[in-house]
């Protein structure tokens, strides 16, 4: 009995008029998969790299994402106590155990209660950091590893995301080259592009569908 | 999904009557519409990333074989699993199975239209495991028992205070005097309701939007993160997707998210958009234990030899059916089957058969407002006049209109007794109707008089007014 792997396959190469190990026609598709060219981009994204940062931030604030701007690592503690101030939130955050973020000092700020590592859902707040962002539409980058869990993207319903102005770059392709150097693809690679949000009931747009409610950046202008 | 296309005359008369679904309806020219073009308009790139949305699709489909392979390769190379099913029960039996092998109990979906195509739900429930919708539209229609009436919006046709309701009614461990008047309140509940349920559950089970042969992702693009929690909390993640799902790369996967949301909700960008590859790392601190993909072939294989092989090139955005006069006046239950609109007029007839659903190709003005929004240019009028096409030449049609049709053949292959009998009508119709000036009623016309009444001619006939003119415009002269 044929599986239905090769049924199913050997319908499409049918279908294609191929010869049947399909093996004569695939120089293209398989120098396009080693080579991923690149397609269009909008031109919005060529500009130098000050402007590129303007143009992340107007668009990140487009989509309800709120960005605080601070000069060096040393303010992010107080940006973080801020915020929790600004809306009435508890002291307890939970952080990512990154490196990024535990070598900050955060004795700064002594009144936050800080944990380390995956949420199991309880959790207020986050504060996760930034693998890189896209400016052409307001868009962080995050993905999955020993030091970044997946569940602090999601499950708390304020997120803060630390990121560094030189993670910014135009395009997704630029993100896509650095993830590439970085070695292989990570389990989750979360593109997150303004807090969750619904318009299921009668069209009406709201925030904090499953998702959180607030996404907040700390942008530290290291650049 | 039982269809009721064959009812769709019927469906489209009892949805016309319905007040409440017209009000909601009205909503979309306003929103999706609006949004839509303001999106395009934004980008000045727009019609040229459809361009190359058309030939990336294109490109992939010449060399889908070889595209999956590499696909499942990378799959298993990241510790995942691929299942091909070649029909919908298949698919259903490949998901219970692996439901099974951790005694599942609960499993939470994202939203998928493939699962609605092969009618998880019910089958999952059939065998003792609860499914749970989480996108709030789909989790408000579950509450409902109905099916979803827009393949981007499930609930559109549920007003708020339906919802409502419905909440009171499922919701029966809160209090029944709480107020659910307003939509956040309606959302908060629900977003309350389900968290534990995303924890509890055993299985996560989504759809894919696009699948990637460089890396072997599944991607999901969501608005609410409901999506993400599904995939990313239980042990075992599966994702279900029909072949055409997979692109080349990482590029070209961006090239058609550039295109998607714009085209459905008019957003810049969704969201979330997530890719997913393979199960949790040794060193990670979350994610699904397992990983599956199951492929989805119920028909496309076939399909791709054939004249309809552009339907495939369709990234589920909705856009044709937010811009359809049919649609939007008769909503997508109409339709009687998974997909409605223009896209679900070509899909259904191509994938449980013409004769099933032979009004569906018929449900349009041919106004071709849905090709000229399509992202992906799929010609969705071509394909539906190639049903109607079929279905007249399987003589699936009812005799008085194959009757009707090979009357007026006999008069267009005979432009003179045409011309003449055109002009005999004419005269006669001007001459009987000239004291009203309209016609209440007449004979083989009810399928017109039944609405409204039918304007008596003046003059002559198009015909000879262009003769007479000597075939030329005169308009404005």
């Amino acid at each position: 009995m044929t599986s239905s792997r090769d049924a199913i396959l050997g319908r499409l190469r049918n279908s294609l008029g191929r010869d049947i190990d399909g093996e004569d026609a695939h120089g293209e598709p398989s120098a396009r998969l080693d080579k991923h060219p690149r397609g269009i981009i909008p031109a919005r994204v060529n500009r130098d790299r000050g402007r590129q940062k303007e143009l992340f931030v107007e668009m990140a604030a487009a989509v309800a994402t709120t960005v605080d701007r601070v000069e060096t690592a040393d303010f992010v503690p107080g940006a973080v106590g801020d915020f929790l101030a600004r809306h009435n939130l508890g002291a307890d955050i939970r952080m990512a155990p990154d490196d990024r973020l535990s070598e900050i000092d955060w004795s700064k700020r002594p009144t936050l209660a800080i944990t380390s590592g995956p949420s199991a859902g309880n959790d207020e707040v986050s504060v996760t950091a930034a693998f890189a962002a896209i400016a052409e539409t307001g868009t962080l980058l995050l993905h999955s590893g020993p030091s970044s869990p997946t569940t602090l993207n999601f499950l708390p319903e304020n997120h803060i995301v630390v990121l560094r102005a030189s993670q910014i770059v135009g395009a997704y392709e630029d993100a896509w080259d650095q993830l590439r150097a970085a070695g292989k693809m990570p389990r989750a690679v979360n593109l997150i592009t303004g807090p969750s949000r619904t318009g299921d009931i009668e069209q009406t747009i709201m925030l904090g569908a499953h998702g959180p409610r607030r996404l907040h950046i700390i942008l530290v202008e290291d650049d | 999904m039982k269809a009721t296309t064959r009812e769709f005359k019927d469906n489209a008369r009892a949805a016309l009557a319905d007040v409440g679904l017209q009000t909601a309806l009205e909503k979309m020219e306003t929103g999706f519409v609006v949004n839509r073009a303001n999106a395009a308009a934004k980008l000045p790139e727009f019609e040229a990333l459809r361009d190359q949305g058309r030939d990336i699709k294109n490109h992939t489909l010449e060399n889908l074989d070889f595209y999956l392979e590499a696909f499942e390769a990378k799959v298993q190379e990241a510790g995942g699993h691929v299942h091909w099913a070649a029909t919908s029960e298949e698919a259903r039996n490949i998901i219970l199975d692996i439901c099974r092998s951790v005694d599942a109990k609960t499993v939470t979906k994202g939203k998928s239209m493939i699962a609605e195509e092969i009618g998880l739900n019910d089958f999952l429930e059939e065998n003792g495991i609860a499914p749970i919708e989480t996108d709030l539209g789909e989790y408000i229609i579950q509450l409902r028992n109905e099916p979803p009436s827009h393949i981007i919006a499930p609930a559109i046709h549920v007003s708020k205070s339906e919802v409502a309701d419905a909440f009171h009614e499922a919701h029966t461990e809160l209090d029944p005097g709480r107020n659910l008047d307003e939509p956040q309140a309606l959302l908060d509940e629900a977003r309350a309701m389900l968290r534990q349920k995303y924890i509890d559950a055993d299985v996560g089970i989504t759809g894919a939007n696009y699948l990637i042969a460089e890396t072997g992702s599944s991607v999901i693009v969501t608005n609410e993160g409901n999506g993400d929690l599904t995939q990313t909390l239980p042990k075992i993640h599966i994702a279900v997707a029909s072949l055409e799902k997979v692109v080349p790369t990482l590029e070209d996967a961006t090239a058609l998210l550039r295109l998607l949301a714009r085209s459905a909700t008019g957003q810049e960008f969704s969201s979330y958009t997530t890719f997913s590859t393979g199960p949790r790392r040794s060193q990670d601190p979350d994610g699904p234990e397992q990983y599956h993909v199951v492929l989805l072939d119920n028909g496309r294989a076939n399909l791709l030899g054939t004249e309809v092989r552009d339907v495939m090139r369709c990234i589920r955005c909705g856009a044709c059916m937010n811009h359809c006069p049919v649609y939007s006046s008769v909503g997508g239950h109409a339709y009687g089957w998974v997909y409605p609109g223009p896209i679900g007029s070509v899909l259904t007839p191509t994938l449980i058969g013409v004769e099933e659903a032979r009004h569906l190709p018929n449900a349009s003005t041919f106004c071709g407002r849905c090709e000229s929004v399509c992202p992906m240019r799929i010609p969705l009028p071509k394909l539906m006049r190639h049903y109607r096409e079929k279905a007249f030449e399987e003589k699936l049609s009812p005799v008085t209109e194959r009757a009707g049709l090979g009357l007026w053949a006999f008069f267009a292959r005979r432009p003179s007794l045409y011309r003449w009998s055109t002009g005999l009508i004419i005269s006669v119709l001007g001459v009987l109707g000239r004291r009203r000036g309209r016609f209440r009623s007449l004979p083989f016309t009810k399928g017109w008089t039944q609405y409204r009444d039918l304007p008596a001619p003046r003059g002559q006939s198009f015909q000879q007014q262009w003769a007479a003119r000597s075939g030329r415009r005169t308009l404005g002269t």
